[in-house]
């Protein structure tokens, strides 16, 4: 059974409406999407700012309400749950966050701040236990557990990630959606950090939903890839083979980005041309239209449908084969 | 004469027993109309570096204890205000990281780079020569966008503004602070490919500050690694790239994730950059080496010139060399 099923999941946002009634506007930052994960699997979610991979992984965890689509989180429905059912069921799925500056408390001590949520779901009978499993945490992602009375100001960034990922290993989730977790930090101690991601999913069994707009490094962690672009998905399969032989063109061109040490390496560059266009209006037919590199007058009036292409390997675009 | 020469640079932070070393003896020399990349974790000291050029660190803290940084031969360290003001946004411009916050939010962009036009070529401050820059930095229907304000623009075209601002004033020297770091990876590679056709169509050198090695290949002549304050491996870039000497370049390159192949697990540095005032002995870099011996915490290294016009701060870089073609069958 998959840990995490979502169903035709949309996120609607409203904007502004016009003073004389007209229709309302919104913005549709996940429009109809639907993907599993499970359990212990890492499934990596790229795509560029602006395409609604944040909203989405935040959706899936009701940090966000979904407009509707149902989340199926190991067999129960959790978007159709009030607020005391989904309370009983947070600890199971937890989140770390892009900013390890923004996501902690700057005056609580990091034994705070991982205790908070030791305490809330009543998971240690005594202060005993409490300071034990919180040095415990601190060593899991390799902190010094002598540390546990400082504040967050003293530790740098890479140091903070790992206090983020030990906040939200407290409460042994099943799954832990990455927000960018990876994205502020140096090559050097992202490294360090998606390996630690790695050593805990081996040690726990945890699966993760890694959202990034790097595909080298999501490449490396996930198992399978999700490409998003303008709320909807637009290709999806296993990591390897995706980046091996990307189907959509909006793929191909972020592999594309994806920087190179070697300077003698033969890749051809695709540059897309300007920016992600507005959730609001997006254009019609195939959302990637206006900045494809291969459209034909039919991309510009019918929306591709996400199809197989081969076992496990899906893509919406009328072109592909 | 180089445009730029940095001549045994010295800058500490504070004062007394409490004073801290940044940036410790870094000679850099750049050509006109080249590139040169300056790479290396936070906190190494390549901005502190780099912002010394036009002399921009507050002082105090900041205090220049030796050294010459020479601009077209004349030392920016010694200059009066008045002729700094001539140097900052003139001979040098700068681009910074985060695109959002250099920009004014509440002027429109045109006024914004009017007031840098104002400053260095007042006969070109007109909105012509305004749409001329944007649309040189690849901003479309620039005659509209000359209205906006900062933030009615993405990241990528922030970025852009930010560039023509720079260039407003005809640049000797641009000196490009971490530039794409905030942005996402396509975007990232339209501000090189800007970069990278500025610097020909408008003959300018370029001083490209990144951690990121992946960015440096596309556009740099010569690379310069940096570890807590000083060079440890500097020469041309394509040789550093395919074949660094220095552990920690090698270290570096290693830990950025590929697409062509497939690892277990990445090749992470382990432990954190040492802070100014807390070097450790010998080699700065031997704690988290992985090939460190006895000797490298009882002496320090000196930066020693190697074949091909290359200089690295490791005895032992021979031997790196040998093990490196052992394990990477090129």
């Amino acid at each position: 059974m998959n840990l995490l099923e979502i169903q035709n999941l949309k996120v609607h946002f409203p904007v502004r409406q016009r003073w004389f009634g007209g229709a309302r506007e919104c913005v549709r930052a996940v429009d109809d999407v639907s993907f599993s994960i499970a359990p212990g699997e890492t499934v990596g979610l790229v795509g560029e700012s602006g395409c609604g991979k944040t909203t989405l992984g935040r959706a899936a965890i009701r940090l966000i309400e979904p407009t509707s689509g149902r989340i199926v989180f190991e067999g129960e429905d959790i978007a159709a749950m009030n607020r005391k059912e989904l309370r009983a069921r947070r600890r199971r799925f937890q989140m770390i966050f892009q900013d390890p500056f923004g996501s902690l408390d700057p005056r609580r001590t990091v034994s705070d701040t991982i205790g908070e949520a030791l305490d809330i779901h009543r998971l240690v009978p005594d202060a005993t236990a409490r300071r034990r499993r919180i040095e415990a945490l601190l060593k899991d992602v390799g902190l010094d557990p002598s540390h546990a009375a400082r504040l967050p100001h003293e530790f740098s960034g890479g140091q903070r990630q790992r206090i983020g990922i030990a906040r939200a290993l407290a409460v042994e989730p099943k799954l832990i959606i990455c927000d960018e977790p990876v994205s502020a930090l140096d090559v050097s101690v992202q490294a360090q950090i998606i390996n630690l991601l790695q050593d805990l999913q081996r040690g726990h069994g945890i699966a993760y939903l890694f959202v990034a707009h790097d595909l080298a490094v999501v490449k490396h962690i996930s198992h399978r890839i999700l490409v998003m672009y303008l709320g909807r998905i637009v290709e999806s399969g296993e990591a390897k083979e995706i980046c091996r032989s990307p189907r959509h063109p909006y793929t191909r061109a972020l592999l594309s980005a994806v920087p190179v040490v070697d300077p003698d390496s033969k890749r051809q560059r695709i540059l897309l041309a300007g920016d992600v266009p507005s959730p609001i209006h997006p254009p019609a037919g195939c959302p990637f239209h206006p900045r494809c590199p291969v459209a034909e007058a039919r991309c510009r009036s019918e929306v591709p449908p996400l199809r197989y292409l081969a076992p496990g390997h899906q893509a919406a675009c009328h072109l592909a084969k | 004469m180089p445009l730029l020469e940095i001549k045994n640079l010295q800058i500490e932070f504070g004062s007394g027993a409490r004073a801290a070393r940044a940036v410790d003896g870094v000679s850099l020399s750049l050509e006109a109309g080249k590139t040169l990349c300056l790479v290396g974790e936070s906190g190494s000291g390549k901005s502190v570096t780099a912002l010394s050029i036009a002399r921009l660190l507050p002082s105090p803290p900041a205090r220049y204890v030796g050294g010459e940084v020479l601009l077209e031969g004349r030392d920016v360290l010694k200059m009066s205000s008045r002729e700094l003001r001539g140097i900052r946004g003139g001979a040098v411009s700068y681009v910074f990281q985060e695109p959002g916050a250099s920009l004014n939010p509440v002027f429109r962009i045109g006024a914004q780079i009017k007031e840098s036009l104002g400053y260095h070529r007042p006969a070109a401050a007109t909105d012509a020569e305004v749409i001329r820059l944007l649309k040189l930095v690849g901003i479309p229907a620039p005659t509209s966008r000359l209205r906006n304000y900062p933030h009615e623009l993405s990241g990528g075209m922030q970025q852009r503004v930010m560039i023509a601002m720079a260039l407003a004033s005809q640049p000797k020297l641009l000196v490009a602070d971490e530039p794409t770091t905030a942005l996402d990876v396509t975007i990232q590679a339209q501000i090189i490919e800007l970069l990278a056709d500025l610097r020909q169509q408008l003959g300018m050198a370029v001083l490209l500050i990144t951690h990121n090695l992946g960015i440096v290949g596309d556009l740099a002549d010569d690379v310069a690694v940096m570890y807590a304050g000083q060079i440890v491996e500097q020469g041309p870039a394509r040789d550093i790239l395919q074949r660094p000497l220095h552990p920690y370049s090698q270290a570096l390159i290693q830990s950025v994730p590929k697409l062509e192949t497939d690892v277990e697990r990445l090749t992470a540095i382990p432990g954190a950059v040492p802070l100014p005032g807390a070097f450790p002995d010998g080699c700065r870099f031997h704690p988290r080496c992985s090939r460190a011996q006895g000797s490298c915490s009882a002496q320090a290294p000196e930066l020693d010139a190697v074949p091909r016009d290359r200089w690295v701060r490791c005895p032992l870089w021979n031997a790196s060399v040998a093990t490196q073609a052992d394990s990477q069958p090129a």
